[in-house]
């Protein structure tokens, strides 16, 4: 009988095989040192390699301490629910205010987190561009041609992304200052953009390698530093970026997230590193990556001749803030999703 | 549960004692499978059951949803079927014939396996869009593959292949020669050898390989969103929905969702039980 | 083993139809599963190797496939010993609600990944029934490794016990019944007797084990929290990779991964060869 000897035989084997393995699982000790975690949305990894390697640079200086900045990015309306859920993050730099208002409900960060910190605690802000093809065939130079019959417009789901909704939200605030705009009327156009849309990706990203990569699409709604990050990946002939005669200002904020840093000890050095962001030379990397910084006078004059001029109107002025927003438009059963033919 | 207790329920060969350690490996099974099945599965219908009807129904019967669930069980189903189809013909190649780069072509068999879903969803949605290798040809008579339903049926298909294979392929190895042999003596055509007597010995294993390709390919997320679409109403799939809703933190809503495919789940796999059951015996009965 | 069934002249297909059905057997392969394996192979290698090694150095991806090698260390023997006494149990005995308990070892894969994870989350979240208890304690588990590991398990269940169960209903309990009336004890009849008989299918199913634990996403990525360098496995560093429009990498660390795949099945058909070899000699 060969059973028992190949049994034997294939222990042996198995055994070895955990043995050759075992060096790669053992993870060399970690020296000692400070970390904080930053939960942060997709677009902003370039951003947050540069910001955190310039703060802990700045911190070893000082108190010659190693500190580490672990990063996690997501969707902005997942990550904040990884942090609900328990992710331990000391802060928290998310692309929607709304996302931190429900970390606020759960008691995770203070009720007046915008408070915190300056300019209502977004210390970058952006806008949503339009990216087109080299040569612009399709002629897109403003919102309304985005309806017109044959236009593909790819945008991410503003139901799992945050910059989605940024894009819907410009596209709503435009048609409503329209003459004759009324929220009817801008129903009809976002549901024009939206039967238009051949792919809903998502998140930014992959909106972006839809739209460049997989060639789809006539024009791609997109952050502007993500426009400018594309163009610098992809080359700026590959596609061109249009500025619509009005669009939203986003204000991506950001919060020490209290409950974590008490218990872990860091919430002095969390704020630093939120106020970093406000500091000449976090505003100068800030402007680097296509951001707007809020005191562009820090930034370099190059950075920030990219910037076109575009008349920007608030979530506040026209949408009442996220928490309004988010209930008439992008709750469950309502108007995204009358939009999208998803409710009744 | 000890040896005695289960004997009680009547021993098939009624020899109790013969193979030993019943006790132990249902103690095992079922304390493993309570632990890390039963218990979150517990877990996720309580929390589906801990709302109102109305906003269960709200959320797991909306348009959308169902549009989602049509998609998710429509699209899994075709492709179950064509794997179901060419699982056995392919099974049977591998087992029955032998040619050049014949084990190549059994170790790639495991490769939506061990391609993790998410590679497989990007390489297939780089191969089937538009200016795809394949998606190039299917272009030029019109077809557009990715981003659209038929995308969601590639990707299941994709995933869904080694299940029928990998069941079929050592009962069709283990198969007694001699019954084909004694089938073709007694004058039978090859034809009515296969369908007669090789299609029934098998049958149970492929309708095993059938539903876990089937219930493997309704949950799919990895692979699927990558060439879906996701489009709302259009090429949104179910477990796309669940995603969604817990961005918008509606716990309650995606564990309603995640319910219903549930409870589809466990339907199929019961009667998937009983007709292997069925199938078994009338092999037996042969 | 026996030689291939079409050496006996009544087991023949006309040549014309046998080829016909590696050919389109062939094709289907060719065109499903060689063809993507290609695309991610192209798209690593195509920048030339260096880029390729580049990018798997990189600390990132290394930590990685430390993460992933480490959860694949403690899911698959975790699934070795649950497969196989569910197996055992299913296979060789007859017992009320046996159908039942085949049905919930397929559970696992009808249940989507994303409900996979979202179990966990529900239970040991912040907000799930364990979760204030764990906090309390400063244990983690979800966006940690025991939440990993766990999910893990969850979605790669099945496959021990799946490949095992047929393989081990058809060879009857006769050997088992022998051994024991030889006095042989439940350990012994099980390690020689049950086990060997069912070696290939138990290897196929560990391998198979395997490679699903390594190449798991949806499940993981739920319960991931995806820190950099921390909680990230191979597939969910291929997915922030792609997000960061490094496509190199991004396909690096796939090929990566079906290399890993690749050797697994190089692995396993060695073995079965050897196993065969074996059998002859001694049969």
């Amino acid at each position: 009988m060969t059973g028992p000897v190949l049994a034997r035989r294939r222990l042996i084997a198995a055994g070895s095989l955990a043995t050759l393995a075992l060096p790669f699982l053992v993870r060399p000790a970690a020296a000692q040192e400070r970390t904080l975690l930053n939960v942060s949305y997709d677009p902003t990894r370039e951003l947050y390699r540069d910001v955190n390697a310039a703060f802990a640079a700045q911190h070893k200086a000082r108190t010659r301490e190693d500190l580490r900045i672990r990063m996690s990015h997501g969707g902005s309306g997942r990550q904040a629910r990884s942090v609900i859920d328990g992710l331990e993050a000391d802060v928290v730099t998310l692309a929607l205010g709304g996302d931190i208002d429900v970390l606020a409900e759960a008691g995770l960060v203070a009720k007046d987190w915008q408070a915190a910190l300056p300019a209502r605690s977004a210390p970058y802000r952006s806008t949503i561009v339009f990216l087109v093809r080299k040569g612009n065939p399709k002629r897109i130079a403003d919102w309304g041609d985005l309806a017109k019959p044959g236009v593909a417009v790819v945008t991410p789901n503003p139901k799992t992304s945050g910059g989605a909704r940024w894009n819907y939200l410009a596209a709503w605030g435009w048609a409503l200052a329209q003459p004759g705009g009324s929220d009817a009327t801008a129903q009809q156009f976002l549901t024009t953009i939206f039967r238009n849309a051949p792919v809903l990706d998502t998140g930014a990203r992959g909106s972006l390698t839809t739209f460049v990569r997989r060639n789809i699409g006539d024009v791609m709604l997109a952050w502007e530093n993500e426009g400018f990050l594309a163009q610098q990946e992809f080359g700026a002939d590959a596609f061109e970026i249009v500025v619509p005669s009005r669009s939203i200002l986003a204000e991506p904020p950001v919060a020490v997230v209290d409950r974590v840093v008490q218990r872990r000890g860091t919430a002095a050095l969390a704020r630093e590193y939120l106020e970093f962001l406000y500091t000449p030379q976090g505003q100068a990397i800030i402007a680097r990556h296509g951001y707007r910084p809020i005191a562009p006078e820090h930034a370099a004059a190059a950075d920030m001749a990219k910037f076109p001029k575009a008349e920007l109107f608030t979530i506040d002025d026209v949408f009442g803030g996220w928490g309004p927003a988010t209930t008439k438009h992008f709750a469950e059963g309502a108007l995204f999703d009358r939009i999208t033919g998803g409710a009744r | 549960m000890s040896a005695t207790a289960a004997s009680a329920s009547g021993w098939r060969f009624h020899r109790p004692t013969a193979v030993p350690a019943f006790g132990t490996a249902f103690g095992i099974a079922v304390a493993g499978l309570s632990a890390i099945v039963l218990i979150p599965i517990i877990a996720l219908v309580l929390k589906g059951a801990d709302q109102t009807w109305a906003s269960f129904a709200a959320a797991a019967f909306s348009p959308r949803a169902l549009a989602a669930y049509r998609l998710s069980f429509g699209a899994a189903f075709l492709a179950a079927l064509v794997n179901l189809v060419m699982g056995v013909l392919i099974a049977w190649v591998l087992v029955r014939y032998r040619f050049p780069g014949r084990r190549l072509a059994d170790a790639l068999i495991d490769l939506p396996f061990a391609l993790p879903t998410a590679v497989a969803g990007v390489a297939l949605a780089t191969i089937c869009a538009p200016n795809g290798s394949v998606g190039q040809v299917a272009a030029a008579f019109g077809i557009q593959l990715a981003f659209t339903p038929v995308g969601v049926f590639i990707a299941l298909v994709f995933i869904g292949l080694p299940f029928v294979v990998r069941t079929v392929q050592p009962v069709l190895a283990d198969l007694e020669p001699e019954v084909e042999e004694a089938a073709a003596l007694l004058g039978a055509s090859r034809w009515r050898t296969v369908t007669r007597v090789v299609l029934p010995a098998i049958a149970p294993a492929a309708m095993t390989g059938f539903t876990l390709a089937f219930a493997r390919a309704v949950g799919e997320y990895g692979s699927v969103i990558f060439i879906a679409g996701n489009k709302p109403m259009i090429s949104e799939i179910a477990p796309l929905l669940i995603v969604v809703q817990l961005e918008q933190y509606a716990y309650g809503a995606a564990a309603a969702i995640a319910c219903v495919m549930l409870a589809a789940s466990l339907v199929l796999l019961v009667i998937s039980a009983a007709m292997q059951r069925r199938l078994e015996r009338e092999g037996a009965d042969r | 083993m026996r030689l291939a069934a079409d050496t006996r002249p009544a087991l023949r297909d006309p040549s014309g139809i046998a080829w016909l059905l590696i050919a389109a057997a062939l094709a289907w392969i060719l065109l499903l599963l060689v063809l993507p394996l290609a695309t991610v192979l192209w798209e690593a290698l195509h920048k030339g190797l260096p880029r390729f090694l580049e990018a798997v150095k990189e600390p990132d991806t290394l930590a990685s496939i430390r993460l992933t090698l480490l959860v694949a260390a403690i899911a698959v023997p975790v699934n070795l010993v649950l497969g196989v006494a569910m197996a055992w149990a299913i296979a060789k005995h007859e017992f009320r609600g046996r159908a039942m308990l085949t049905a919930l070892i397929d559970l696992p894969i009808s249940v989507s990944p994303v409900v996979s994870g979202l179990v966990f989350v529900l239970l040991f979240g912040a907000q799930g029934w364990l979760g204030p208890w764990l906090q309390e304690r400063d244990i983690k588990i979800i966006f940690a490794l025991p939440g990993m590991v766990l999910a893990t398990i969850f979605v790669t269940l099945p496959y021990v016990a799946r490949t095992l169960i047929p393989i081990m209903r058809r060879q009857g309990v006769d050997e088992e019944e022998a051994a024991a009336t030889l006095g042989a004890g439940a350990w012994t009849t099980l390690a020689r007797v049950s086990l060997p008989n069912a070696g290939l299918a138990l290897l196929y199913g560990v391998l198979l084990t395997n490679a699903r634990a390594m190449g798991e996403f949806g499940a993981v990525s739920v319960v991931s929290g995806s820190i950099r360098g921390e909680t990230n496995t191979m597939p969910l560093h291929v997915e922030i990779l792609h997000n960061e429009y490094d496509e190199v990498g991004a396909f690096s660390v796939a090929a990566l991964l079906a290399l890993l795949a690749v050797v697994t099945l190089v692995l396993k058909v060695w073995l079965e060869r050897r196993m065969q070899a074996r059998a002859g000699v001694g049969g």
